[in-house]
């Protein structure tokens, strides 16, 4: 039975529910999924929305084989997602640096859990925010990006396809077990007032069409197999026309295309928010659930006369260096919250580059992070 | 006597150079290597079978015989070791029109990427698999792979290979694989009309082509470039429907070659869509009654 892709209406609904409607809302059409707490959620979605909408669902045999069937079904035309958390992740990262190198858009999301290994299965931990960064063989530029309500994780679903789409590249969602399995009012708005990118498409002769020939914003169009390009895509080192050559000069020149497209075009990937951060002497900086408990922080403090403020991560990778490094000229110091033992919070250091004094409130996984602990560090460390 | 002019202006078009990156030419293969061979069966039975080449696409695994997808003027996909079949696997549900050739390795489709190949087996995963079996890694130079013989020798197991090889034609069947052939690349018709037949052939096939490399492992096993040949010319037994649990390899005894299993039943879309998208296929299906 056919069912509209936007379930425009409110709902009272889980993170991981809202990332599912998310996907289908930006136009995702396959999904290749492999089960594990705390992401099941959206895979079992999915296998529910996805024939509603004439799209696929398949369970894979492992995350492996997740993450390459959706490059597979990316190079098809369909835009295509998966969701995993930490050990899923973890052998997610083998097919993410193909589709990186073969400029493949798809969108990964991790909810994640307490590492390391199986770690904390069922409870909550910003524990991958690194791997999420580097965890790939090889130097690449990659889009993270961190909801903090189920409300977000719905439209952030939708930016994550947008920017992959528009980019060329596997866009992570780093969200979390508790934002995942949170129910929260969810408002899914109606079909027309949303937004989409689609990939750019290739205009001119086919026999003289190099797929990876960047356009004017860096990135090349991309056709579907079986349109006549007869594309050749390969995870080896290769130049314009698809071809792998091994030498420095065609890897310095892919590395260039691949690393080039985000960083000149920040201004448009980065969002971020803030709370009372304008006239703030101190700035909290988190993201995902932490922030929820940043910002109780923040209002705490004030109430005691503290002038905090918060910035809030949407995109934690690219980096947001120049907000920092700005912050860093004006403000008396920097606490980091997050629910690891400090990743986000050695970029903060590096970008303040010692101006100012910078605090973590961090904890090992399991649970989130009591308000009360950042005061407390606020009250104590300032 | 005519004379045989030793310059002419151009070398005769291959049949096949439509099918071809000639510009990717040569190609990186060793002498004696018997992938070539195989590549060009493919090719011959592609182009032989009559199926809309443009919706044709190549994936390849990494690996000697991974460098396929390179070569061939098709949609063509060069992935990660052992991803081949799951990255196909997306193509082919994303578009079900697409018609998928999956053309590796033994180490690639068998060893790091056996759990794929078993699972695509039992979904009946609506694709051909390929896989040109040399016994061993020959890209990096020689060592053991799950299909080396018992005792043969490689760069890592210099003693011998204390390990037992798959029975590649059993593990296909015995995980639902709809059609099963094997062939050497000697046996070039024979396996030109099995590739043929797999192609046309909805489901999952399999067709395990035998191949020498001389340079890493003949060399290592008192091979001369030659010998195996003359050992799949010599002790081939040709026997369609043989039981698939007989057919490991023994140079000894000899090499049961032919077409094992061809049988029909449901691909993974055919039952995707009839459980979930009962709709689409009423679309499909002309009313009776009008």
């Amino acid at each position: 039975m056919t069912k509209p892709a936007v379930l425009t209406g409110e709902y009272f609904m889980t993170g991981d529910v809202a990332c599912a409607e998310g996907a289908l809302a930006a136009g995702c059409r396959f999904f290749g999924g492999y089960p594990i707490t705390p992401a099941t959620e959206i895979a079992e979605r999915m296998a529910i929305r996805l024939p509603q909408v004439e799209g696929c669902f398949i369970q894979m045999e492992d995350e492996i084989g997740a993450m390459a069937a959706i490059l597979g079904s990316s190079w098809a035309g369909v835009k295509s997602m998966t969701a995993t958390s930490g050990p899923g992740f973890s052998l997610m990262m083998e097919n993410i640096g193909l589709g990186i190198c073969t400029e493949t858009p798809c969108v990964v999301v991790n909810v994640q859990r307490g590492g390391p290994s199986t770690g904390l299965p069922t409870q909550g931990a910003q524990g991958d925010m690194m791997q999420a960064r580097w965890g790939s063989h090889g130097h690449y530029e990659i889009i993270a990006l961190a909801p903090s309500s189920p409300q977000e994780i719905f439209y952030l679903t939708i930016t994550a396809f947008n920017l992959s789409e528009k980019y060329r590249l596997p866009v992570l969602i780093m969200t979390d077990e508790i934002i995942g399995h949170m129910s929260e009012k969810v408002i899914i708005p109606e079909a027309k007032s949303i937004k989409l990118a689609s990939r750019p498409r290739p205009k001119g002769r086919k026999d003289r069409f190099k797929p990876f020939a960047p356009g004017p914003n860096g990135v090349a169009p991309m056709p579907a197999a079986g349109e006549g390009y007869n594309l050749h895509i390969t995870g080896l080192t290769h130049d314009e026309k698809g071809y792998p050559v091994m030498d420095v000069e065609t890897q310095t020149e892919m590395m260039a295309r691949i690393t080039e497209k985000i960083q000149k075009n920040l201004d448009d990937i980065i969002q971020t928010d803030s709370y009372l951060l304008d006239d703030a002497e101190i700035v909290i900086v988190s993201y995902g659930v932490s922030a929820r408990t940043s910002m109780a922080a923040v209002a705490e403090a004030r109430k005691l006369g503290i002038k905090a403020g918060l910035l809030r991560l949407v995109t934690i990778w690219p980096f947001p260096e120049d907000q920092i490094r700005k912050l860093a000229d004006r403000v008396k110091g920097f606490v980091t919250v997050e629910i690891n033992l400090g990743q986000i919070h050695r970029e903060v250091e590096r970008c303040a580059g010692g101006k100012v004094p910078i605090f973590l409130v961090g904890h090992s996984g399991g649970t989130i992070i009591h308000p009360d602990e950042v005061v407390k560090m606020l009250k104590e460390a300032f | 006597m005519q004379k045989i002019p030793m310059t002419s202006n151009k070398q005769p078009d291959h049949p096949l150079d439509d099918l071809i990156r000639t510009d990717r030419i040569p190609h990186i293969w060793c002498p004696g290597c018997g992938i070539g061979t195989v590549f060009s069966s493919c090719l011959a039975a592609l182009k032989g079978s009559g199926i809309d080449l443009q919706k044709t696409v190549m994936v390849s695994g990494i690996g000697c015989s991974g460098r396929a997808a390179g070569y061939v003027k098709l949609d063509s996909f060069h992935t990660t070791h052992g991803r081949a079949i799951p990255f196909a696997t997306g193509l082919k549900l994303a578009n079900p029109e697409l018609n998928i050739v999956v053309f590796s390795g033994d180490g690639d489709l068998f060893a790091i990427g056996g759990n794929h190949f078993i699972h695509a087996a039992r979904r009946n995963m609506d694709m051909t698999v390929i896989c040109v079996n040399n016994l061993n890694y020959g890209m990096t130079g020689g060592q053991v792979a799950a299909t080396t013989p018992h005792l043969a020798k490689s760069t890592t197991t210099p003693a011998g290979n204390p390990e037992t090889p798959f029975n590649l034609p059993l593990m296909a069947y015995a995980c639902g694989a709809t059609y099963v052939a094997r062939w050497t690349m000697l046996h070039i018709r024979d396996l030109t009309d099995s590739i043929t037949e797999a192609i046309c052939k909805k489901g999952f096939s399999f067709i395990e082509a035998l191949s020498p490399c001389p340079v890493n492992y003949g060399r290592r096993n008192k091979q001369k470039p030659l010998d195996m040949l003359k050992l799949y010319q010599e002790k081939a037994i040709i026997k369609n429907d043989a039981d698939p649990s007989t057919l490991d390899i023994d140079f000894e005894k000899g090499i049961i070659l032919g077409k094992f299993i061809d049988l029909d039943r449901p691909t993974f879309i055919e039952e995707y869509d009839k459980i979930y998208r009962p709709s689409r296929l009423q679309e499909n299906v002309p009313e009776l009654n009008s």
